[in-house]
């Protein structure tokens, strides 16, 4: 591996971020504080929701939120560099292998996925204060974050790499919005004890893993999935997520 | 060993469509195999040796395999069989190093969309290893050479084809690799731009770098290649310098005819003149003649047409040149 043409194409990855830096402001931060400000505090203000779902709510936003920023930093700008332009050649025939021109997306979306999260968390906060009880626990919450993030950007690999520009659309709503409804994300995995057979359907779906992990760090008082089993569980899917991004990769850079 | 470039046997067979940067998918027809899948052979064993310090012209017309031999020896395609170096380093056992080795402009600008021209060549320079004092200084030079210099800071989104395909190249020279890959570089250059690109590359070869272009502007290569090698249906069919492949064009001249009608005693007797090498029939009433003698031959040629009572509808004449070259090797005109 070459180191600095490794930090080189991160240096790349930074400053075109930063160039973008307002749209991507918006572009993460806008939905999640409007969901966390209508379900959070004007459907809790309101009576409708309990004043409980207020802390309950906030770690599953920050885990949509990472996730989305991590598919979203690593797969649209492959999906884009892949196709017509082929923007991405430049950096395929830098003198370092392949694999980690791919490793080097996932490191950049999984940044930009971290940053996400850790802004996410404290906004929120603001938007909901008073009431909300947070009981962090900072070694486990950074395993979380970092594993929730590697997921997020991993992801972004496996489908940036196996789908078509043409097919953006699809991938929202046939991939990531199912994703994001059974993720636990909205309510805690025990919520579905009433419903048996969903409840061990989103098993299958990683972001469910992620809400949990997330709540069992920030707020470990409501009931979740043991933290053993979610850490185990992310691992595995970060793990899974990126041989098979990789794989693809190469099939998409070499022809 | 004193190559630059080598390969051996190179083969490559597509089972789709070959990428949009192969250019079009040659010429021959695909093949079912059996397990139904549309087989394209692009590459059909080319067999390459390009000496250190020269510029080595592909010619060929589209679909011919050039962009594909470009691609195998630049990592971006992996050949099916055969091997392919550069500077004595194996392109698909050892990647890194011919990477380190080679500047690669592409058919199709791939410029960075999100980066400023500057910033472009800066980060290729960074992913080489300058350091950025190097850079700058580097990409200030090569801007400044290729008349970029006023649009420098922009982002290359709006830019022009010509400026991109400047830009392209500029790329490819700014960690001053030793082996230089142009893909069709002067498409959609005007001329004046073309110049400067053949002057630049003139240059950078006077450095000692070994440069392999691609083209199918026979004007290009005779300009500007030092040697040759003449590709069609993903076969080399001719190599050499421009002169010796001239040369070895028969008689040289070619004159290509269109009588009233066709008779094949005609043929023969034309055969039969003096300078006449080579009589071949390509059509209905078209036949085509090559001589050592151009225009001198046409009162000849005339009165025997004459003689069997057929006129001479139109006849054009050609000096040697690298399309009646490869005319005479395929049948076909290399704009075709």
């Amino acid at each position: 591996m070459n180191g600095a043409a490794f930090l080189a194409l991160l240096a790349r990855d930074v400053h075109v971020a930063r160039r973008n830096a307002l749209q991507l402001l918006f572009q993460t931060f806008l939905q999640p504080l409007l969901f966390v400000f209508i379900f959070g505090r004007v459907m809790v203000g309101s009576g409708y929701m309990p004043p409980a779902y207020k802390s309950l709510l906030l770690p599953g936003i920050m885990a949509i939120t990472m996730v989305f920023t991590g598919i979203w930093a690593v797969a649209m700008p492959l999906i884009a560099e892949f196709q017509w332009t082929r923007e991405i050649e430049d950096r395929l025939l830098a003198p370092i292998e392949i694999s980690w021109v791919a490793i080097e997306k996932v490191l950049a979306g999984l940044i930009q996925a971290m940053i996400a999260g850790l802004i996410v968390l404290p906004l929120g906060q603001l938007i909901l204060r008073p009431g909300l009880e947070f009981n962090i626990s900072p070694a486990l919450f950074i395993v979380m974050v970092i594993l929730v993030a590697a997921f997020s950007a991993a992801g972004g690999l496996a489908l940036g790499c196996s789908m078509d520009q043409q097919h953006i659309g699809l991938m929202f709503s046939m991939v990531l919005t199912p994703m994001i409804f059974f993720g636990c994300t909205y309510y805690p995995w025990s919520a579905l004890d009433k419903f048996p057979i969903l409840q061990k359907i989103v098993l299958i779906n990683p972001l469910a893993y992620a809400s949990e992990g997330l709540r069992a760090s920030v707020v470990p008082q409501f009931p979740h999935i043991p933290t053993g089993y979610v850490l185990l569980a992310l691992a595995f899917f970060d793990g899974l997520l990126l041989a098979m991004g990789l794989r693809q990769f190469q099939k998409k850079a070499v022809g | 060993m004193d190559s630059a470039i080598r390969t051996h046997e190179l083969r490559k067979v597509y089972h789709s469509a070959p990428p949009a940067a192969a250019g079009r998918p040659p010429a021959s027809a695909p093949k079912r195999s059996k397990d139904a899948k549309p087989q394209i052979t692009a590459l059909d064993g080319i067999d390459l040796d390009v000496a250190r310090g020269g510029i080595f012209g592909l010619l060929g017309p589209n679909g011919a395999g050039k962009s594909t031999t470009v691609g195998i020896l630049t990592t971006r395609i992996r050949p099916t069989s055969g091997t392919a170096w550069v500077g004595g380093h194996d392109v698909w056992q050892d990647q890194t190093a011919a990477k380190r080795q080679i500047g690669v402009v592409a058919q199709r600008p791939n410029l960075d969309f999100s980066l400023t021209a500057r910033e472009i060549l800066q980060f290729h320079g960074a992913y080489f290893g300058l350091n950025s004092r190097e850079r700058s200084q580097r990409a200030t030079e090569l801007l400044d050479r290729f008349k970029l210099t006023e649009r420098a800071d922009e982002l290359v989104r709006g830019f022009s084809g010509g400026m991109m395909q400047r830009v392209s190249i500029a790329r490819a020279m700014m960690h001053d690799p030793q082996v230089l890959f142009l893909d069709e570089p002067s498409v959609g250059l005007d001329p004046q731009t073309r110049l400067l690109l053949w002057e630049i590359i003139r240059e950078y070869n006077q450095k000692g770098r070994t440069i392999l272009l691609t083209t199918h502007n026979m004007e290009e290569a005779d300009a500007l290649c030092q040697r040759l090698a003449i590709i069609d249906h993903g076969r080399i069919i001719a190599s050499g310098t421009p002169q010796d492949l001239k040369a070895s064009i028969p008689g040289g001249f070619l004159l290509r005819m269109r009588f009233a009608q066709q008779l094949a005693p005609l043929l023969e007797k034309l055969g039969t003149l003096p300078g006449v090498t080579e009589v071949r029939s390509t059509g209905d009433s078209a036949v085509d003649l090559y001589a050592s003698r151009g225009g001198a031959l046409i009162p000849e040629i005339v009165s025997t047409a004459a003689s069997y009572s057929i006129d001479l509808a139109d006849v054009h004449i050609s000096e040697p040149s690298l399309e009646n070259l490869f005319l005479h090797h395929t049948g076909r005109s290399l704009r075709e």
